[in-house]
């Protein structure tokens, strides 16, 4: 195991993303911890056309939610909506409480574990953050399942081999 | 593979090996810095780069690269000499180690001859990617913010509506999304220097206007394919199953190694038994693995690399036959197939293997070792796909493996794809495959059940939501 570590910069093939795991998708469909937030879209529940658009900023832990027409969340106020609970929820199951924690800069004491114990902990407020972005980063996630299937081979992909079944 | 041939393979590094593979360490670290800023000594170890390879082809263009670029001038045609000349050195390295496997497998390997003609491609499109790995290498993987990773997007998002760049779209999303997964890269503990400089230099070949061999010239073939077994490659927005399988072609006395490959578009939220069902659209071959069938195949291109391009009007399904009767037959006597030249590197290296008679060990990390006399190889039980039932506890009980012959770090090692083994006294076998038409194991079909079909919502909310 040590011989790895040290070759690790010599390796063609090193796992650099820590695989992610699997989630029920139905509530929130998009997560991610990308551009310097963890953002993601949450599905209305009471209309099926409408989602959320809901972020926090990592390090200010400013937060955000709107829906993807850009009206504001009637459940934010000075504290964090459902939606932003349903987000932090959802992306501790997705990556694991200790990356998502570590990505926003939380200071989480020893018993946290859950998406409400991050949202506990925000030190930030309201701050505006463009629901636009997001949302489009959204669209484009969902436009990947409009590639069509292909079967000319793919010899870049000999760079990234699947794993996951050491648990 | 008998022990014999094991260590025949181990015994000794080709020569020449570790003297390339240094050479190319001055060029990654300096990618890790950027070549905006190449201090001294890192130009130092550019020259001799330069100076291996003057005798070369590439000698003279090398030669001007390095120099300008020393001298700050990084322009797209310093940046391709320097990337052709880093995957030359690979490809030497490569076909030692092929060569050296062939001879210890005995495995006979045909001699390269297809065309590889450049392939027309836009070229506006081949610009963004060019102009973004250029940006990358100005700034050096510790230099890399949000803004540059966020770059690429749109030139991933062009290339991937292009069907003949869909190996470039597929390898710089990948590649993206490491960067940003790893940002900050300034503070990252030791960033992966070598895989980062494999996947820009084949980034920067492949948006080269004449860099891609495209669509190879391919010959219908018409005969048998018996399958060995399936590789599977993912990252967060790709996956694709490569199948190894012996073609027995009507009229030939030698069945050939072949390879058959369905690649889909996925998202990072379908992971492990879900991606089978991205590969939905190819029941006969997906049949063929699920059922462990062979599969006959009528006019099918194959190209001179060995890949045959899988097309499901042109295939049906055969009699079964099991991979490991299959191996044990005729895998030794079996053709194996030229590798295209763009294509020589070390990870490509996955040559079909039986092997049995060995003792395994586990040691405490989880690591797995299969020892043949008096000879180990590591085994990758760390590429064992969630997609499917092959566990590390299978494989350190198994008594047979079919698998393949991988090679990374100066380390050769075996990478299963199926086992034979006992299960409560009873002989059992378990293929990477097995579950390729939904998993067949009660404790996993409940699993998948719980979580809820991943694609369908995604597919859902894409029809609701995308065209608006």
């Amino acid at each position: 195991m040590n011989a790895d570590r040290t070759a690790w910069d010599r390796r063609s093939v090193v796992p650099v993303i820590p695989p992610i795991q699997r989630r029920k998708l139905a509530k929130v469909p998009f997560v991610e911890l990308a551009d310097g937030r963890l953002q993601g879209v949450v599905s209305s529940g009471s209309d099926i056309a409408r989602v959320y658009v809901s972020s926090i900023a990592a390090k200010t832990h400013g937060f955000n939610c709107s829906t993807n027409n850009n009206r504001p969340c009637g459940g934010l106020g000075s504290r964090p909506c459902k939606h932003l609970v349903a987000l932090a929820t959802e992306a501790v199951l997705q990556y694991g409480f200790e990356r998502v924690a570590r990505y926003l800069g939380v200071e989480a004491g020893d018993g946290d574990s859950t998406g409400g114990d991050l949202i506990r902990v925000l030190k930030g407020g309201p701050e505006s953050i463009p629901a636009a972005t997001v949302f489009s980063r959204f669209l484009r996630h969902l436009a990947y399942l409009e590639v069509p299937a292909t079967t000319e081979p793919i010899a870049d992909l000999q760079w990234f081999p699947a794993t996951g079944a050491v648990r | 593979m008998l022990g014999i041939q094991l260590s025949e393979l181990l015994g000794e590094v080709p020569p020449g090996v570790e003297e390339a593979l240094d050479l190319v360490a001055g060029l990654d670290d300096a990618l890790v810095h950027g070549l905006g800023r190449l201090g001294e000594e890192r130009a130092t170890a550019f020259a001799a780069l330069a100076g291996a390879m003057a005798g070369t082809p590439l000698g003279d263009r090398l030669g001007e690269a390095v120099e300008k670029i020393a001298n700050g001038s990084v322009a797209d045609e310093y940046l391709t000499a320097l990337a052709g000349g880093r995957t030359a050195l690979f490809g030497a390295v490569h076909d030692a180690l092929l060569d050296r496997l062939d001879s210890a497998l005995g495995r006979t390997r045909a001699e390269w001859a297809g065309l590889s003609a450049p392939a027309s491609a836009p070229d506006n499109l081949l610009a963004g990617s060019r102009s973004w790995l250029r940006e990358l290498a100005i700034t050096g993987w510790r230099g890399v913010d949000h803004d540059l990773v966020s770059a690429s997007s749109q030139t991933v998002e062009a290339l991937l509506a292009e069907p003949g760049l869909r190996g470039l779209a597929v390898l710089l999303d990948g590649f993206a999304a490491e960067l940003r997964a790893s940002s900050p890269i300034a503070t990252m503990d030791v960033p992966p220097a070598r895989r980062w400089a494999d996947l820009w230099a084949r980034a920067v070949l492949l948006s080269h206007p004449e860099g891609r061999t495209g669509v190879q010239e391919a010959a219908g073939v018409t005969g048998r394919l018996l399958i060995l077994g399936v590789d599977v490659h993912e990252h967060g927005t790709a996956v694709q199953v490569q199948v190894h399988g012996l073609l027995e072609v009507s009229g030939e006395s030698r069945p050939r190694l072949v390879r058959t490959s369905v690649a889909a578009a996925k998202v990072d939220t379908i992971v492990g038994t879900a991606v089978w069902g991205l590969l939905a659209g190819y029941p006969v071959l997906m049949g063929a693995l699920a059922e462990r069938r062979s599969l006959q195949v009528a006019d099918m291109p194959l190209t001179a690399g060995g890949d045959l391009v899988w097309q499901e009007e042109r295939a049906r399904p055969g009699e079964a036959a099991d991979p490991f009767a299959v191996a044990r037959v005729q895998l030794a006597g079996a053709l194996a197939p030229a590798v295209p030249p763009l294509d020589r590197h070390p990870v490509r290296i996955a040559e079909p293997v039986l092997v049995e008679g060995f003792t395994a060990f586990v040691e405490q990390d989880g690591s797995v070792e299969f020892r043949l006399n008096d000879t180990s190889i590591p085994v990758a039980v760390d590429r064992l796909p969630a997609c499917g039932p092959l566990t590390p506890e299978l494989v350190a009980a198994a008594s047979a493996v079919l698998g393949l012959m991988r090679w990374d770090a100066g380390r050769w090692s075996l990478q299963p794809f199926a086992v034979q083994t006992t299960v409560k006294r009873k002989p059992a076998e378990a293929h990477t495959g097995d579950w390729a038409m939904g998993p067949t194991d009660p404790k996993v079909v409940k699993a998948e059940a719980k979580a809820g079909d991943a694609v369908a919502v995604l597919r859902e909310r894409a029809g609701r939501l995308l065209r608006r």
